[in-house]
Formats: C-alpha cells, structure tokens, sequence
C-alpha cells in the first residue's frame, strides 16, 4: 500500500473507525429499541384487558368474554412436566460428559446428537410426539404427550448449562476430594454438585421459560380448543397460553372483538416467561458476585 | 468390592441416561419415517419434492411440496439479510466496544428477546406489521413476504448475536495486543484480525440462525399470510413447511394420505435442519482454536 495515499491518512483510518463505531452502536441501539417497542405495545394494548375476573375465569360466551383460567392452569401443568422430565435426564446427561466420559468416538458422537436435537425444529417435535406419544404409545393427546414432547425440547437446553455450570467448578476440587480417599461418585454428589448448582438452576429455570411459551409441539400432543373445566388427570386434555392466543387471533369468527382478550393473554404469556427468564438471569449475576474462586 | 461395584453402576447408568438424547435423536428419524413413508406407495418423491402444486383437499388431490420449500428458503433468506448483519454487528459492539455496565444491559437484552415467544412476535406481525404494510405500500394483504422476514429477523438475531458474541471473546488477547502494537487503530484491529480469526464462529452463528429461521413455525404460520403457491414479489404470500403442517395437522384424517403427507414435509424439514446443524458442527470443529499459537 502507498503510504502517502489518502486512503492511509490517520484523519481518515480514524474517520472510518467513527464511522463503524456508529454504525456497530446503531445496530444495537435498533435491536434493544424494537425489544422494549414490542414490550411496550403488548404492556399499552394489554393491560386494560387484566383483571381479576380475567385470570381466575374460564372463557365464556363461545370465547368471546370471560378469563383464561384453564389456559394458565394448562402452561403449568405443561411446564412443571416438562422440566420433570427434562431436568433428571439433562443433568444427568451433562454428568455424564463433564465428569466420566474419555474424549472418543463415543462422546463425539452423543456431542453431535446433542447439537443436533438442539436444532430440531419445534413443530418437528410435534410432529414426533404425535407420532411416538399420542398414536403409537397411546396417550392421546394429552397433557403427559404435551410434556413428554416439551421435555425432550428443553432436554438441549437443560444439557447445556449444566454441562458449563460443571465445567466451571475447578478441577482442584475434585482432586483435593478424591486425594482424601473419597469415590468419584461421592465426589460428584458431594463437591461438584453443589458448587453447580446455581449454574444448572439458571440452566433449568431459562429452559422452562421456552417450554412456557412454545407452541407448536403442543398443538397436535396437548392444547385444546377449549374447555372450561380443569384436567383431571394427566390424560386430558388441556388449554395453554401460546394456544390460545393463536386460536383466539386466527381461528375465531370474532377475531375483532375478542382482540382486548388477545391482547391480554398476550401480556399474561410474555410477563411469564420473560419474568421467568429475568429470574434466571438475577440468580446468574448474584451467583457471579458471591463466587468466591 | 462392593464400593468399586457400586461406582461402576453409577458411572453406567449416567452413560445410559446420557445416550437418551441420542436415542431420541433415533426415535425421531423412526416415527417421522413411520408416519411419513407410507406416502410414498401413492406418489413418487420425486413428485412429492418438485411437484409445484399443493392442493391436499381437493379431489385428486396433490401433495408438491416444491411451493413449501421455496416459501421456507424465501423467508430465510430475507429474515437472514436483515438478522445477520445486524446479529454479527451487535455482536461485535458487545464484545468488543461497549463498556463493561452497558455489555451487561445488552446481554440481558439479547436473552430476553431469545425468550420471547415465537407466537407472541406471530401475533405482532399480524395485529402491528400487517396493517402497517398493507396502508403503506396499498396491498391486498399484510400477510406477506416482507412480514414474516421481519419478524423471523427477530427470532434469529439472539441465535445470531450471542454464538458470534462467544466467538468473538475467544480470539486470544495476543493477537489484538500484537494488532495495537503495530499501530492499527480499533477499527483495523476488529476488521482485520478479530473478526477474521472468528469467522469460523460466526460462520457458524450464521448457519444456526439460519436454521433457526426456517424451523420456526408460529411466526410464518401467522405472519406469512399462507398461500402455498412459489411467491414471484416480496409483498406475496407464502406457505412455508412449518406453517402447512401446523395449520393442516389438525385437520388432515388420520393416517390419510394428507395425514402422511404432512410427516413427509415434516421428514424435508428435518433433514434440512440436520443438514444445517452438521455444517455448523463441521466448521466449528474443523476451525477450533486450539491456542493462541494457532490461526
């Protein structure tokens, strides 16, 4: 390059570093813009529609008045199951490759599966648990199909983070553990675990933020139209959020009128999962402050 | 004896429940083939794939996904344009610019936007985008191209920003003080060292928001208006795979040939995905920083 171009001159390298800089803060500026934009549309057109009655009923006047009780009732029973399953078999998982497993084949390729799963597309989870739970097992849709398939969605998720929060207690634990005649399993439940803990929490808890929210793998295993009374047993059938809100703003024949009803639930789903996801994220930066090596 | 048997146990039944993952990995290529193969006694796949009409209901009825498949890749590619320079440039602004305080605000930002419901940002195309779109520029439909991008733009940029992030805070210190060190300014030190050495990271950002895009379901399935046709502007409507087997599940017979026929797209959309989620995987392994003596 010739030194004596202008294209070199350092008015002009730092004009274009200006010039970048402004443009790298802009982007960010217009992603947290349109994020607190959204949130504050659903929050304005929302918040009218909440009210006491709103949370506690069930819908009434063919789901043009009334509350989403049953729908809310249905996201937990959802979730809880979810992460029931979800969380045993991820940590457990993470465990396993973290704390036993020598690098090989093997873990190669339980590494890819993982990745893999990860990437699957939700409505292909449906597509599995209509397939798996609901037809071939039986179940009928159901809430144990919903939370089988929502379970093996966040199982991704759930591997993940825990397999950071065990990386991240130091390896002179375990040794200074395993140095005093301890087993390696004792060492695990003992010294790991605990010291992990917080770090799989986050994990689990941002894991039942998404399972909260998903749609598409309960639409054929889970979700129903409606109904005003509460499941019985985890054969029945059950309403949840996200469903609901695309129900209500697709599928009705009063899409218009019902559209202060939408635009609570939406609310309702959004509080939930991003105040789920908020808690994960707290518990995260304390943890990062009381860490102590 | 029995402690070293007890430990063996354990370490066993660890390995089983850790292989699930891979099991279920199985179990998803058994039940889509088990639901979606028996199609292919009616049409070809041939036919199945590049048939350019998809008409399920009507009597013959014909099941060419090639209207789908160009509808999902359209959508991508348009979110993609929009969510990759501005996912890859946040990204850069995090790791590398903003300060300490701020990082953590945008941090926050990025995992609450990740966590906002796929069905929440449908809604929103529908109910903010669609009105907007179809006054300003006098369509017949909000529902369309443009929207669906957008708001798939919206799904993809955490998956986007947040791996190029990871990458990014990987590339060893050495080489940005070897960069100051010859006199590059910030801007050359980012352009010509840091973001070369991520590439492969990025690279693989790219390809996963990529994916991420064309498997989501909830915003094409509201957004994209659903005419499962091959979309010849930007402000047509189009079906996307995702979008024809929620809408049409519910509704197929079961075990009828649409029925099959929705598991077959299912078995496509896999596929890609598994495709998609390979690559990544390649590249992130095959340019893995090994230490700072490597590039």
């Amino acid at each position: 390059m010739n030194a004596a171009a202008p294209s070199t001159s350092l008015k002009w390298r730092y004009f274009r570093q200006g010039l970048f800089f402004g443009v790298v803060r802009l982007s960010a500026f217009l992603i947290t813009a349109t994020l607190l934009l959204i949130l504050a549309y659903i929050f304005m057109n929302g918040f009218r529609a909440i009210s006491w009655d709103f949370l506690t009923l069930p819908p009434t006047d063919a789901m043009t008045r009334g509350g989403i009780m049953p729908a809310i009732v249905g996201t937990l029973y959802l979730t809880v199951g979810a992460i029931a399953v979800a969380l045993p078999l991820g940590v457990a998982s993470a465990i396993y490759l973290t704390e036993y497993a020598r690098q090989g084949l093997a873990i190669r390729i339980l590494r890819i599966g993982v990745n893999c799963l990860a990437g699957v597309p939700s409505v292909v989870f449906g597509l599995f648990g209509l397939g798996l739970f609901v037809v071939f097992l039986k179940f009928g849709s159901s809430i144990l199909a919903g939370a089988l398939t929502l379970g093996i969605l966040i199982l991704p998720t759930i591997i993940g983070a825990s397999e950071e929060a065990l990386k991240a207690v130091p390896q002179t634990f375990r040794e200074a553990s395993l140095a005093l005649g301890v087993s390696k399993w004792r060492t695990i439940s003992r010294i790991v675990l605990p010291n992990a803990l917080p770090g799989i929490l986050t994990g689990s808890i941002l894991g039942i933020g998404r399972a909260a929210g998903e749609t598409a793998p309960i639409m054929f295993t889970a979700a129903t139209f409606f109904t005003a009374a509460l499941p019985r047993s985890v054969f029945d059938e059950v309403m949840a959020l996200p469903y609901h809100i695309y129900v209500l703003a697709t599928a009705g024949t009063q899409i218009d009128e019902t559209r202060p009803l939408q635009y609570g639930t939406v609310l309702v789903l959004v509080a939930l999962v991003l105040g789920i996801d908020l808690v994960a994220i707290l518990i995260r930066s304390v943890m990062r402050k009381k860490k102590r090596w | 004896m029995t402690r070293q048997f007890k430990e063996i146990l354990i370490k066993n039944l660890f390995a089983l429940l850790a292989f699930v993952a891979v099991l279920v990995l199985g179990l998803i290529v058994v039940f889509l083939f088990r639901e979606g193969l028996p199609l292919f006694r009616q049409i070809s796949p041939g036919r199945f794939l590049f048939g350019t009409a998809w008409y399920p209901t009507y009597d013959p009825p014909e099941y060419g996904i090639w209207p789908l498949i160009v509808g999902s890749f359209t959508v991508t590619f348009f979110s993609c344009l929009i969510a990759v320079p501005l996912g890859v440039l946040s990204a850069v602004y995090i790791s590398e610019i903003a300060p300490a305080r701020l990082k953590n605000v945008l941090k926050s930002v990025i995992e609450l936007l990740a966590g906002l419901p796929s069905v929440v940002l449908g809604f929103f195309g529908m109910v903010v985008i669609a009105p907007w779109l179809q006054e300003t520029f006098d369509l017949p439909t909000g529902l369309n191209i443009v929207n669906a991008s957008l708001m798939l733009a919206i799904m993809a940029i955490p998956t986007i920003t947040s791996i190029s992030e990871d990458a990014l805070y990987a590339v060893p210190r050495e080489f940005k003080e070897a960069s100051y060190a010859l006199g590059a300014t910030k801007f050359e030190t980012i352009a010509r060292v840091i973001i070369p050495t991520a590439l492969s990271g990025i690279s693989t950002a790219v390809i996963l928001g990529m994916a991420r895009a064309l498997g989501e379901t909830m915003v094409v399935l509201m957004a994209a208006g659903g005419a499962a046709a091959v979309p010849e502007s930007l402000f047509d409507s189009v079906r996307p795979m995702t979008a024809s087997i929620a809408a049409e599940m519910g509704e197929a017979p079961f075990r009828s040939d649409h029925y099959h026929a929705l598991f077959a797209t299912g078995m496509v959309l896999f596929g890609i995905t598994l495709a998609f989620n390979l690559i990544a995987d390649a590249i992130s392994n095959r340019f893995k920083e090994t230490g700072s003596g490597t590039l």
